[in-house]
C-alpha cells in the first residue's frame, strides 16, 4: 500500500541552521496494517507523516502509494487515497461552516467540487446516522457552526469525516495531544473501530506509550531521523509497557 | 423624497460590489483592493460598448469577464509570486488606471444619448420608480445567483478555504486555484456595479472608482453588524445584510449632503462613518 524508498529530508539547506530531519528512511506498509509510531521530539515522526501526505516534499527518495509514485504530487491530489487527522483540532475542520457543510466537504474529498447543491435530506440523514455513533448528541446540532464545539468534539467529528469518502490510508498525527483523557480514549477507540470496519491502512503518531502498546498491529520507534525499532505484530503483542519505558531511559 | 430614492438606487447598484467584497473579505479573508480599478473597468467597458450601440444584455458577459480577468491577475500575483494580497491588489489597481484611460480614450464619456438598462424597460411611468424597480430586480437576480453558488459543493469548498487551508488541502482542494476563482468572482461582481452605475448616472468617469473600495467595505461592515445583531447564520441572510449595508451607506451619505455638509468633505465623512461602524460593536462588547 505504502512504500517509502530511501527518504531523506533536509530543512534550511546550506544555512547554519540546516537540519537533516530524515536520513535514508525506507519503510513498506502493507494494506490494512495499523502502524504506531513513537519517538522523542525531533525524531522525524511528523516529518515522515508530512512527506507521506504531501504537506512536505522529500529531498531524496520516492513515495509510492498503491503502486503510483507520488513523490512530487501536491497534498490536495494525494487526498484521493489519504485522509488526515491533525494534532490541532482546529486544523481539520472549518470553524465558520456548519457541521453539515464540513461533512459535505469530507464526503467529496476524492472528487471534484461541483456547482451542485449536495446537502439534501438524504445527505443530512447520512451525517446524522454517522455522528450518532459518538453518543455526544451532536446529531441534533448539524446546522451549528464547527467553531462552537469543543476540541474533543471537533476531533471526533474530524475522525468520522475521514471515512465519509473512499479512504485507503488514515494518518493520525498525535490526534489526542490536545484532549482530556476521556475524550482521548474515545477518539482512539473510535479510530480503532473505523480502521477495522473500513479495512484502512493507518499510521498513528503518539507520545502516549500506553496507547502505543494497546493499539496497532506494528510498532515503529524513530530516533534522530531514522527508524531504530520496527516490531511486527507478534513481537508487538508480546511487548510489555515496562519494556517500552526502558527504551526512553 | 426622490433624493433619498436616488441614494437607494445607487446603493442597490453598488451592492453588487458589496457582495464581491463580502466574498474576498469575509469568505477568503483577503483584503482585496483591486476593486477601485475593476469597478471603473466595468464602467469603461460599458461606456465603450454602449457608445458602439451594443445591446445592454450582451455587454454584461463582457463586463463580467473584464472584471474577472482583473481579479485573476491579482490572484496570480498573490498566490504564485507570493506577494501580499494588499500589494497585489494595489499593483493591479494602479495598472488598471492606465488601461482604463487608454480604453476610454479620454477622462469622461457621457452616455446621455444612448438607451440604457434603466430607460429601456418600463415598469412604472415615473422614471425614478422605474429605475428603482429595475435596479432591485437586477440585484435580486445577482443575489440569488451568488447565494446559489455559495451553497453548492464548490461554494462550500470556497468558504472552507478562507477558514482552514490545512483542512481544505487535506480534503483535495487546491487553495491557490480557489483563491484565484474567488478573486475573479468578486471582481466580476465589482465590475458589474460599474456597469450599473455608469448607466444609472449616464456617464463614465476615469476617476469614478477612486476610493470606491471603502463603500464596499462599509457595506460589508454594516452587514456584519446586522449579522451579529440578528444572529444570522445562513448564507442568503448574510448576503441580504450586505445589500442592506450598501443601501444604508448611501442613505447616510445622502443625509449628510442634505443637511448641508460641503461635498468636498464627503470622503472624510465616508471614512469617519466606516470608522464609526467598526468602533460601535467594539464599544458594545467592551462595556
Amino acid at each position: 500500500m505504502i512504500e517509502l524508498q530511501h527518504i531523506s529530508k533536509r530543512f534550511n539547506k546550506g544555512k547554519v541552521n540546516e537540519v537533516l530531519a530524515l536520513q535514508d528512511v525506507s519503510l513498506t506498509i502493507p494494506e490494512q496494517e495499523f502502524v504506531v509510531v513513537i519517538g522523542a521530539n525531533g525524531s522525524g515522526k511528523t516529518t515522515l507523516l508530512n512527506i507521506l501526505s504531501g504537506a512536505e516534499y522529500c529531498t531524496e527518495g520516492n513515495v509510492i502509494i498503491s503502486g503510483t509514485d507520488v513523490s512530487r504530487l501536491p497534498e490536495y491530489k494525494r487526498s484521493k487515497w489519504i485522509a488526515r487527522v491533525f494534532q490541532d483540532p482546529l486544523k481539520g475542520t472549518a470553524s465558520d461552516l456548519s457541521i453539515l457543510d464540513n461533512f459535505r466537504l469530507a464526503a467529496i474529498r476524492t472528487t471534484n467540487k461541483k456547482l451542485i447543491i449536495g446537502v439534501n435530506e438524504a445527505f443530512k440523514k447520512r451525517v446524522k446516522d454517522t455522528i450518532s455513533i459518538l453518543g455526544m448528541g451532536l446529531e441534533n446540532k448539524l446546522e451549528q457552526s464547527m467553531g462552537t464545539l469543543s476540541g474533543g468534539q471537533r476531533q471526533a467529528l474530524t475522525l468520522l469525516m475521514s471515512v465519509m469518502d473512499d479512504t485507503r490510508i488514515l494518518l493520525l498525527d498525535e490526534p489526542t495531544a490536545a484532549l482530556d483523557p476521556r475524550s482521548a480514549a474515545l477518539i482512539l477507540q473510535t479510530a480503532d473501530n473505523l480502521i477495522k470496519q473500513y479495512h484502512l491502512t493507518a499510521i498513528l503518531i503518539t507520545h502516549n506509550l500506553k496507547d502505543a502498546n494497546q493499539y496497532g498491529t506494528r510498532l515503529i520507534q524513530m530516533g534522530e531521523g531514522k527508524i531504530i525499532r520496527d516490531l511486527q505484530k507478534t513481537d508487538k503483542a508480546a511487548l510489555t509497557l515496562p519494556q517500552m519505558y526502558e527504551w526512553f531511559n | 423624497m426622490e433624493f433619498y430614492i436616488t441614494a437607494l438606487i445607487l446603493g442597490l447598484c453598488l451592492s453588487s460590489m458589496g457582495l464581491g467584497i463580502f466574498i474576498t473579505m469575509k469568505i477568503f479573508r483577503i483584503p482585496d483592493i483591486t476593486t477601485d480599478g475593476s469597478y471603473t473597468l466595468g464602467a469603461v467597458v460599458t461606456a465603450i460598448l454602449l457608445s458602439n450601440h451594443w445591446n445592454m444584455g450582451a455587454i454584461i458577459p463582457v463586463v463580467l469577464i473584464a472584471g474577472a480577468i482583473a481579479g485573476i491577475l491579482t490572484g496570480l500575483i498573490h498566490t504564485y509570486i507570493k506577494i501580499d494580497a494588499l500589494l497585489s491588489g494595489i499593483l493591479v489597481m494602479t495598472a488598471l488606471y492606465s488601461i482604463n484611460l487608454t480604453l476610454l480614450g479620454r477622462s469622461n464619456v457621457p452616455l446621455l444619448d444612448v438607451s440604457n438598462l434603466f430607460s429601456v424597460f418600463t415598469v412604472f411611468s415615473n422614471s425614478v420608480y422605474n429605475s428603482l424597480a429595475i435596479g432591485l430586480l437586477f440585484i435580486v437576480v445577482i443575489t440569488l445567483l451568488v447565494g446559489y453558488i455559495l451553497r453548492t459543493d464548490f461554494g462550500i469548498a470556497m468558504r472552507a478555504t478562507g477558514n482552514s487551508t490545512s483542512m481544505t488541502r487535506a480534503l483535495g482542494i487546491n487553495n491557490n486555484k480557489m483563491k484565484i476563482i474567488g478573486l475573479a468572482i468578486a471582481n466580476a461582481l465589482t465590475a458589474l456595479s460599474g456597469y450599473l452605475v455608469a448607466q444609472y448616472q449616464n456617464f463614465t468617469d476615469i476617476n469614478m472608482g477612486i476610493g470606491i473600495v471603502i463603500t464596499g467595505l462599509g457595506s460589508v461592515l454594516i452587514g456584519e453588524a446586522l449579522i451579529k445583531w440578528w444572529n444570522i447564520t445562513g448564507i442568503p441572510g448574510q448576503l441580504i445584510t450586505v445589500i442592506c449595508g450598501s443601501i444604508l451607506f448611501q442613505l447616510v451619505l445622502a443625509f449628510t449632503l442634505s443637511i448641508g455638509v460641503d461635498p468636498n468633505l464627503l470622503k472624510l465623512v465616508t471614512a469617519s462613518f466606516v470608522l464609526l461602524i467598526v468602533i460601535i460593536p467594539r464599544l458594545r462588547t467592551a462595556s
